[in-house]
């Protein structure tokens, strides 16, 4: 008889060795509802199976039955944890089939909360891979910071979190100048200050490395052959950013640099968010400076609402908004796949348009779908303790993932 | 282009160059909002997506989307949607299939598509062949139906709810409070398929033209305009009434 099967735990004649556990769907690090069926040998993860499905609202199937305006709401319900960036790919896509040119002041303020939405998700999931791991308190240092990006959101769109501020043709409303000196003077001092303290106490300390260096470590092939996107396929060491490659809105007037991994463990996906949110304050710096006064959308009413006190006294105006909150605009038919670079990754969608005013399609590509599938083969070999390491570092939401 | 949707462009000669790759699997490409689509015979998948990757570059799937067509034969239609991070390109791959006729995987060429493809089986009931492990994926356990199917109803069947009596979990048949409404709001001059009220009369489709709906009057006493029930209370009511006018007088 082997060593091993001495020590383990005897039930008369039956000697135990791999069992079956069931992580979730109700455990705090799982980040949302996310079963992971785990056969363990001891504390080694043998293999992987995720369940997931448990948050699935059907949103594909209901956009299918809304105008392309009703169905931007569902969107922010996507990825709730950055909001803006969903919104983005779809109004993109509308945009692209109808082929509307939206004006440079709209732009510069989508990309501008596009990033501040970059550094809230972001925030957000390095917090929550600190606490997977054991701290506590930078977590509660980089929600202060959250918090203030939740203030923003309201001051712009009037909603802390479901914002549906981007709409075909620019954005819903201009923002107060103060709100943009406010987020200026934010991103000089008190940003900065919150963040670089909080990463003091993680990105060196001794036992946050020892839980994530060399931990599921991804080459670049892997990286490749499994759909990698975002921080996922950066950390694995391939410079890939839709912002750059393929620049949408006022992306290509802005200066930032691309962060990358050298090894491709969970250290370094860590490491490629935390320097993703300092270019986030490079690029929203430089989108201040130059942001220029104008509209805010686009004036094709066709598309566009009017304001409510042209109604008052223009005709064409009143019934433009009656036709378009009740039919919404038609969008000519035709099929595109917009993908944009959301915080988590390559978040696309693939629209496909009849001619009518409901999208006949739109399939919604979510960056968690190929992100978790590989957990199975990062996992394996790995201690269950890692696991918690290893689901921080994909940044999951499962709401995006589900849909 | 006016647009500010990710720019893409496409280098000159892509069209010839994947056209001449795919040969004979081809079966049309087309170029339509700066984007290339690739429609190509489906037992030829798997060999035409190895060529695009090897000889074209085109590395990453970065989706595989189901489309419902229930007026086309064959109804389903299976779209993939590749990137190249060399050339930063991308092209959708589109094929046709049935409920029965099974789409080749292509789980050997990228291990993401397993994923994929199960949700693409979930949602519209595509079979996939070469899949190990083509399970449900998003919808609960013992789901019955593939719910992005254009004939799916949005509400679905069952319902889910806790039952205090019996102390668990149930599942229900879905009974809406009200009944299913979806409006329809394109013009009646634009996009209506059926024959507008008062446009029988002008001969063309008076045949297959619906009768205008009666107006409704309430001229006398026993019409009272909420219904049959209605009425019949009303015509006692208005029998009873002289008789009590009568014992008075």
């Amino acid at each position: 008889m082997s060593m091993q099967q001495d020590l383990a735990p005897n039930t008369g004649d039956d000697v135990i060795q791999n069992y079956t556990i069931n992580f979730g769907p109700q455990h705090p690090a799982a980040h949302g509802v996310l079963r992971l069926v785990m056969e363990l040998d001891g504390e080694i993860v043998e293999r992987l199976d995720p369940h997931i499905g448990l948050l699935h609202r059907g949103t594909e199937k209901l956009i299918e039955y809304k105008t392309y305006l009703q169905a931007l709401p569902y969107f922010d319900r996507l990825d709730y944890a950055s909001p803006m960036a969903m919104e983005h790919s779809y109004v993109l896509a509308i945009e692209k089939l109808l082929d509307l040119e939206v004006p440079i002041r709209a732009q510069y303020l989508r990309v501008l909360f596009a990033e501040l939405t970059r550094i809230k998700n972001h925030t957000l999931n390095i917090a929550h891979h600190i606490i997977d791991v054991g701290a506590m308190t930078p977590p509660l240092w980089l929600y202060e910071i959250r918090e203030d990006i939740m203030g923003f959101y309201e001051r712009a769109s009037g909603a802390r979190m479901h914002a549906a501020w981007f709409r075909p043709g620019g954005v819903h409303q201009d923002v107060p100048l103060k709100l943009l000196t406010d987020i200026a003077e934010w991103l000089d001092d008190r940003m900065p200050r919150l963040f670089e303290d909080a990463m003091s106490l993680v990105v060196d300390n001794r036992i946050f490395k020892q839980r994530n260096v060399d931990i599921a470590i991804v080459s670049k092939e892997d990286a490749i052959k499994w759909g990698f996107s975002g921080p996922m396929i950066r950390g694995a060491g391939i410079p890939w950013d839709i912002r750059k490659s393929q620049p949408y809105d006022v992306y290509d007037r802005m200066e930032f640099d691309i962060p990358v991994g050298t090894r491709g463990d969970c250290y370094d996906r860590f490491m490629v968010r935390v320097e993703e949110v300092r270019q986030s304050v490079r690029i929203m710096k430089q989108c201040l400076q130059q942001m220029p006064e104008g509209p805010v959308c686009s004036d094709d009413r066709k598309v566009v609402p009017p304001k409510r006190a042209e109604m008052k006294q223009s005709m064409e105006a009143l019934i433009h908004h009656f036709k378009l909150y009740t039919e919404g605009f038609k969008v000519p038919a035709g099929s595109v796949y917009v993908a944009t670079e959301s915080p988590k990754g390559e978040f696309g969608v693939y629209l496909v348009a009849d001619g009518s005013n409901k999208p006949y399609r739109c399939k919604i590509r979510p960056t968690a779908f190929s992100h978790l599938q590989a957990m199975d083969f990062m996992t394996r070999g790995h201690m269950l303790a890692d696991t918690t390491a290893i689901l921080g570092a994909l940044d999951i939401v499962f709401g995006e993932c589900d849909r | 282009m006016t647009h500010s949707a990710p720019l893409i462009t496409t280098p000159d000669g892509t069209v010839e160059s994947i056209s001449k790759v795919l040969g004979k699997h081809l079966v049309s490409i087309e170029e339509a909002n700066n984007e290339i689509a690739v429609h190509i015979h489906r037992d030829a998948l798997v060999e035409c997506m190895i060529k695009l990757r090897d000889e074209c570059a085109y590395q990453q799937l970065m989706e595989i989307a189901g489309v419902d067509w229930p007026d086309r034969d064959p109804r389903f239609e299976v779209v993939y949607c590749l990137l190249s991070l060399t050339k930063n390109h991308r092209i959708r791959v589109h094929l046709v299939t049935n409920e029965d006729q099974p789409v080749p995987s292509v789980t050997g060429i990228w291990p993401v598509a397993g994923w994929l493809e199960r949700e693409v089986f979930d949602m519209y009931g595509v079979l996939f062949s070469g899949n190990t492990d083509l399970r449900r994926i998003l919808t609960d356990y013992g789901f019955a139906g593939h719910p992005q199917r254009k004939d799916f109803p949005l509400s679905g069947y069952v319902e889910l709810r806790y039952s205090e009596e019996e102390k668990r979990v149930k599942y229900e048949p879905v009974q809406l409070a009200q009944d299913f409404r979806n409006f329809d709001f394109l013009s009646p001059w634009e996009g209506a398929d059926y024959i507008l009220p008062g446009d029988e009369k002008t001969g063309g489709g008076a045949g297959n033209a619906a009768p205008p709906p009666t107006p409704k009057t309430t001229d006398t006493a026993t019409q009272t305009g909420a219904g049959k029930a209605a009425n019949k209370e009303a015509v006692k009511r208005s029998v009873r009434k002289p008789k009590a006018t009568g014992d008075k007088a």
